[in-house]
């Protein structure tokens, strides 16, 4: 078997020893240029002229680019239409692109950037949610998801609580910076190298932006050095511009940002405000339950959309909520655009309901658990969420008993209100999250992906999808699937770069469905050609084709038996096609994108984790100790793989939910630009103990590929525990007498802050 | 002994002369765009995630010095006389390295774009002799960020990898490199001359100081290459100080250390540790290990930053300054170094030579304390040192510095009169506390709002106080006995 085995990265060899190429590594073409992409340094305001005469008599400048040197459309947006390459007369956030210089240094180019005379006339900056809310300013309207009455159930509840909380957004911060090179090519085509996780976005914008068509440009990436969803729309700047610059000087151009131009000019995760209503009874169990999510969208529409649409479908997390009323404020301001970043929105939907469990088992004493099974989806509920969608697979309340059994949550989270009774400064803070995370794009036509498949002559196979590397293991998933279809060895299938003009019009390599959708292609393509050679196979050895089958290698039928390569060049000779395309759609998924009613998700991913924390009540220092984690992958295509996905997800959740702070001031400049003032967790913040277990009971009921779930994203979601066990800690230097709030990040001044507040409650 | 018009150094065991090049260009820039070694990676460009870690290997004392260096911040020249080890060096997918195949096999690598860098942080590790525990693998591997892997795989690949590097011995070969010369690189860059110069003794340091006065004093670079890589500054003349011996060593009287501008933390941190545990711990949260390397601790103090984490540690601890001019010495307590933001007590053609640490004595009680929104490789939000004698109980030489709460690192005069001549306990730490408030106004900035840094700066006191009082670390990375404090 290829598939549900550990293998290893496919090009991890090759990462550490250097020789895997990322796309600043290529070797550069004769003639290189290289752009510097000048920024906006108001967050607001009118462009009153534009000078930029010694900018193109700067040295080495090869060329300079504004909005009037785009030859087709000024945009960059997704789907909003929006997003202006170059500025044009406006410029609405610090750090949005206003012109750009090719030159023959990256060096000079940035010299030359330094020599323009911009004018500009400042407009009121409105950069925060708070500001966009009084000033009516959104992206889009705001969008409510109802089920029954529960302003009516909340009122007449025995219980009834009601709070706010805030949570920061997050950078990328990929290893790997933006960049794209473009090659001019004949007829004013390109060639566009691209770190990209949506080669078809690209190819389609940098047409546009050309004033061309699909078929003039060829995007190509073979991995990026981390994606996160950063590079799902963003990327599109850089590779435009070269583009334009390609073609106007016939030479070709590479674009890498710096760091500190990367975290100014590109979006980041939404950061909210979160206001909650709730109605329960004696037991926990909520009745009704009333939220007002706001998000903070940045100046254009990019996916916000689909993010906060994302984010209220995660609001219920794993609860069956008796009537319930989502409501989504999408804000415009003038800060950088907020684009797609692992789990979507489902994070910032996801973490309110754990808080208000955990805030009414605080009321009630009992231990969140208590409350979290009384209200969880299963046996005896209406198991229907609040936009419609029946949840048939219920396993959260088995998946939490197990994981509170095996690490002992019950006598861990008693040891330490033993230890906080003892203990004046340090106190300790423990609690167990589930996550239910629904898989599927929302938007619904991107379900599709196709794949190419060559088998050669020799016996060896060439495979090609459209999806993306960049990082997560679905090259080596997507070629197990291959292997296990022809059952040869991994190593007679070549992976390779994913290519527009191999596969197109596919969808971001995003949203988990990565190797649902490609895996899924590849094996139709790989089938298709797996029935040719049994066709071949049952006519050359008179049999029927029912009768022949694949094994380690060798393809047997009648007695007789040929290796898979001695069958190609045999199939090859006998003029037999050895080249397949693949397609696949998810099925069972339809929606009502206005209303948000219907089944938007094919099926679920679950987990959880219990977090056990440490802080200073006088420093607001804090650590995660110990982390327990139980995830269902169903039947996992690659459980090493996905062991690094879950791992790494959790680790980057509690990232968000700690350490890393956005800072930005009042006038919209970000503060916190660069490694040395944005901190995401190293090594010493990872919990000393992780115990990491892969559910082996999971199993998806759809079927997926190899019945396997997605888990990109879900993993993510895990840290909540953290945000959990921190509250409960702060709560423990009142000795538990009332109930903290915390903002995230909980940095340890956000830490001490709430100690201190609580103090003096 | 003369001048040379190139370096020379060590490259995948040939020596490489290079004299025309800019003298501002980084290693790692050199590696990917001279050398077309890409394997080394840019991730930030200002020494701060690690992806372009290399390893130095050098002579000194005729012995092998290892150690892991971010290549983004560090300039050529610097590599005078040294080898420059990469990722590329080591191993290749056919013939990896132990550490290499190790990291792929225990899937320590998922994008891939960090793991250069990790494996060269390993590599300098191995070439340590000391156990690969959790502490020691962590301590190696904090300045190299991966935003994939959650760093288990890679933890427990460290664990796995052989006690000791088996570097092929090229003593000989290093041997040679080393020489009596000065360096002297003159090059004309897009117009611009620059010149770059590598003395080998104080005298020729004094001299050219003399000569150039407003010549760029470059030790570790952790901070002057940032300079040219964020700020795109020209620096048309440089001085090198690493090869001036006389400010590369450690020297210990009866009552003082005496610690040469150029030394680095790592080679300052195990003797200052001996007298001052507590300034052992805030120091292995200075950068990490490839700042450590690289950094000096006259560096930290003579560019004058109000947030470096030296200073504060070092006037509570009673550290003074020598700084040398052409006519000669003078000597200044380091707290008077510090005039205003931007502005130290450094008069035209001097250099800061030495610091004088005074060895702790019998009855002195020392505290040092970092606090910052992440551990490892983080700036301070305010930096604590804090030092008296306590004799029947009383406080006496009170000092207590911060960094973070003022433009310059700062004594706090009212605090310490708050406990001079006052009973050690938790009424009069308290009175301190109260008394912070007049000596500090602190900023509201992106690693801390200045309430917080008043009430953290103010806390630390009292956890001095109950720290002592319990004779105990109370802190939330252990040690692990930490119950029931009060």
């Amino acid at each position: 078997m290829s598939v549900h085995k550990s293998v290893g990265h496919d090009s991890a060899l090759k990462q550490a020893c250097g020789t895997a190429r990322y796309l600043d590594d290529i070797p550069e073409p004769k003639a290189l240029l290289h752009m510097y992409i000048a920024m906006s340094g108001h967050a607001h305001a009118e462009i009153k002229s534009l000078d930029l005469t010694d900018v193109r008599a700067a040295r080495g400048v090869a060329c300079v680019l504004t909005a009037d040197d785009i030859p087709g459309h000024n945009d960059v947006s997704p789907f909003g239409g929006d997003d202006p390459l170059f500025a044009e007369g406006l410029v609405e956030y610090v750090g949005q692109p206003i012109f750009a210089i090719a030159a023959t240094s990256r060096e000079l180019a940035i010299r030359a950037a330094k020599l323009a005379k911009i004018e500009y006339a400042p407009l009121p900056a409105l950069t925060t949610i708070a500001q966009a809310r009084n000033a009516g300013l959104t992206i889009e309207n705001a969008k409510t998801i109802i089920k029954g009455d529960a302003p009516a159930a909340i009122k007449s509840a025995p219980h009834r609580l009601e709070g706010q909380f805030e949570m920061g957004g997050q950078d990328h911060f990929y290893l790997e910076g933006m960049i794209a090179m473009a090659l001019p090519l004949e007829d004013g085509d390109v060639h566009i190298y691209s770190s990209t996780q949506n080669p078809t976005e690209i190819q389609h914008l940098v047409a546009h932006v050309l004033g061309k068509t699909q078929k003039d440009v060829t995007v190509e990436v073979r991995r990026m050095g981390g994606g996160f969803g950063g590079k799902e729309t963003q990327p599109a700047i850089m590779a435009a511009a070269c583009a334009i610059a390609a073609t106007k000087t016939g030479q070709a151009v590479k674009c890498r940002l710096d760091r500190d131009d990367d975290m100014k000019m590109t979006g980041k995760r939404h950061d909210f405000i979160y206001d909650y209503d709730c109605g329960y009874d004696e037991d926990g169990r909520i009745s009704g339950l009333d939220i007002k999510l706001e998000s903070r969208c940045g100046r254009s529409k990019d996916l916000s959309g689909p993010i906060n649409d994302r984010a209220m479908f995660h609001a219920d997390n794993c609860y069956d909520l008796p009537t319930a009323k989502i409501t989504s404020h999408r804000y415009k301001t003038h800060t950088v655009s907020n684009t797609a970043f692992r789990g979507f929105g489902g994070p910032q939907g996801m973490i309110g309901i754990e808080k208000i469990i955990e805030d009414i088992a605080f009321t009630l004493d009992k231990d969140p658990l208590d409350v979290r099974l009384i209200n969880a989806y299963g046996d005896g509920k209406s198991n229907e969420t609040p936009y419609g969608q029946i949840v048939k697979d219920a396993v959260v309340t088995e998946i939490l008993a197990e994981l509170a059994e095996t690490s002992d949550y019950r006598g861990r989270r008693a040891a330490i209100r033993d230890f906080n009774a003892g203990s004046k400064i340090l106190k300790k803070g423990i609690a167990i999250t589930p996550v239910k995370f629904g898989i599927s794009f929302t938007k619904t036509f991107l379900n599709q992906a196709g794949a190419l498949v060559h088998v050669y002559a020799d016996g060896s196979v060439h495979l090609n999808h459209g999806g993306t590397e960049m990082g997560q293991g679905l090259f080596i998933k997507v070629a197990q699937v291959v292997a296990e279809e022809f059952k040869i060895p991994l190593s007679h299938i070549k992976i390779s770069a994913t290519r527009t003009d191999k596969v197109p019009n596919t969808s971001a390599t995003a949203a988990s469905s990565g190797s649902d959708l490609n895996g899924m292609a590849a094996l139709n393509a790989a089938r298709k050609i797996k029935l040719r050679l049994m066709n071949h196979a049952a006519k050359k050895w008179g049999c029927a084709e029912t009768d022949i089958s694949f094994n380690d290698g060798q393809i047997s039928g009648n007695g007789r038996s040929m290796s898979f390569a001695d069958l190609s060049l045999s199939a090859y000779q006998a003029r037999i096609q050895l080249s397949a395309t693949g397609f696949y759609k998810t099925p069972k998924i339809r929606y009502n994108p206005v209303t948000l009613m219907g089944s938007p998700f094919y099926y679920y991913a679950y987990g959880a984790a219990v977090s056990e924390v440490i802080i200073d009540t006088l420093t607001g220092e804090n650590k995660v100790t110990r982390v327990d984690i139980l995830h269902d992958c169903g039947q996992s295509l690659n459980p090493a793989i996905d062991m690094g996905q879950i791992e790494g997800g959790f680790v980057q959740g509690m990232g968000w939910l700690t350490t890393e702070e956005l800072v930005f001031d009042k006038a919209g400049h970000l503060k916190t630009h660069a490694p040395s003032t944005y901190k995401i967790p190293t090594i010493g913040d990872r919990p000393d103990i992780m115990n990491i277990q892969i559910w082996d009971k999971g199993r998806n009921r759809e079927e997926t590929i190899y019945r396997s779930k997605a888990v990109g994203e879900p993993p993510f979601m895990l840290a909540n525990s953290v945000y959990c066990a921190l509250t409960d800690a702060v709560c423990a230097s009142t000795d538990y007498k009332s109930r903290a709030t915390l903002n995230a990040p909980c940095t340890p001044e956000e830490i001490l802050r709430a100690a201190t507040e609580l103090r003096r409650v | 002994m003369g001048t040379r018009n190139y370096i020379q150094f060590i490259l995948d065991g040939e020596v490489v002369r290079e004299s025309h090049l800019d003298p501002t260009m980084s290693v790692l820039q050199y590696l990917r765009e001279r050398r077309m070694k890409t394997g080394t990676k840019e991730g930030c460009a200002e020494g701060d995630c690690g992806a372009c870690t290399v390893v130095l290997r050098e002579l000194v004392s005729g012995e092998i010095k290892t150690r892991s260096v971010n290549a983004c911040i560090l300039f050529v020249p610097a590599l005078d006389g040294k080898e420059l080890v990469t990722v590329e060096s080591i191993g290749t997918p056919d013939a990896p390295h132990e550490i290499q195949k190790l990291v792929a096999e225990k899937h320590g690598s998922q994008c891939g774009f960090c793991t250069p860098g990790i494996i060269m942080s390993l590599i300098a590790l191995q070439a340590d002799d000391v156990p690969h525990t959790h502490e020691n693998i962590g301590e190696a591997l904090a300045g190299n960020l991966c935003r994939c892997t959650g760093y288990g795989p890679i933890i427990d690949a460290a664990k796995t990898m052989a006690p000791k590097a088996a570097f092929a011995d090229n003593t000989e070969q290093l041997a040679e490199l080393q020489h009596d010369d000065s360096v002297h690189l003159s090059v004309n860059i897009y117009g611009q001359d620059k010149q770059f110069f590598i003395p080998k003794t104080l005298e020729q340091l004094t001299k050219l100081r003399g000569e150039y006065p407003d010549a760029i004093l470059l030790a570790g670079g952790t901070d002057i290459g940032l300079w040219v890589t964020k700020h795109h500054m020209t620096l048309t003349t440089i001085i090198y100080l690493g090869h001036v011996e006389a400010l590369n060593h450690i020297t210990q009287t009866s009552d003082a250390l005496h610690i040469s501008a150029g030394v680095t933390y790592a080679d300052t941190v195990a003797d200052l540790g001996v007298y001052y545990p507590d300034m052992d711990t805030v120091m292995r949260r200075i950068g990490a290990a490839q700042i450590r390397n690289l950094g000096t601790i006259g560096g930290n103090i003579a560019n004058g930053s109000p947030i470096g984490d030296m200073p504060p540690l070092l006037i509570a601890a009673g550290a003074k300054l020598v700084l040398q001019g052409a006519d000669g010495e003078r000597i200044i307590a380091l707290e008077n170094y510090f005039i205003d933001y931007g502005k130290q007590d450094l008069r035209p053609g001097e250099f800061v030579r030495e610091i004088i640490v005074p060895k702790t004595g019998e009855h002195q009680h020392y505290f040092a304390y970092k606090i910052s929104k992440r551990f490892e490789s983080d700036i301070s939000a305010v930096c604590m040192g804090m030092s008296f004698d306590l004799v029947g109980g009383v406080c006496a030489n009170v000092r207590i510095a911060y960094g973070g709460m003022a433009a310059t690192p700062k004594r706090a005069k009212h605090a310490e009169a708050a406990l001079e001549n006052q009973e050690w306990n938790e009424a009069n730490a308290r009175a301190a506390m109260a008394a912070l408030t007049q000596d500090f106004a602190p900023i509201d900035d992106m690693r801390a709002s200045k309430s917080y840094r008043m009430q953290v700066a103010q806390n630390l006191i009292l956890k001095a106080w109950l720290e002592d009082e319990n004779q105990k670390v109370i802190h939330v990375l252990g040690p692990e006995e930490i119950e029931a404090s009060s």
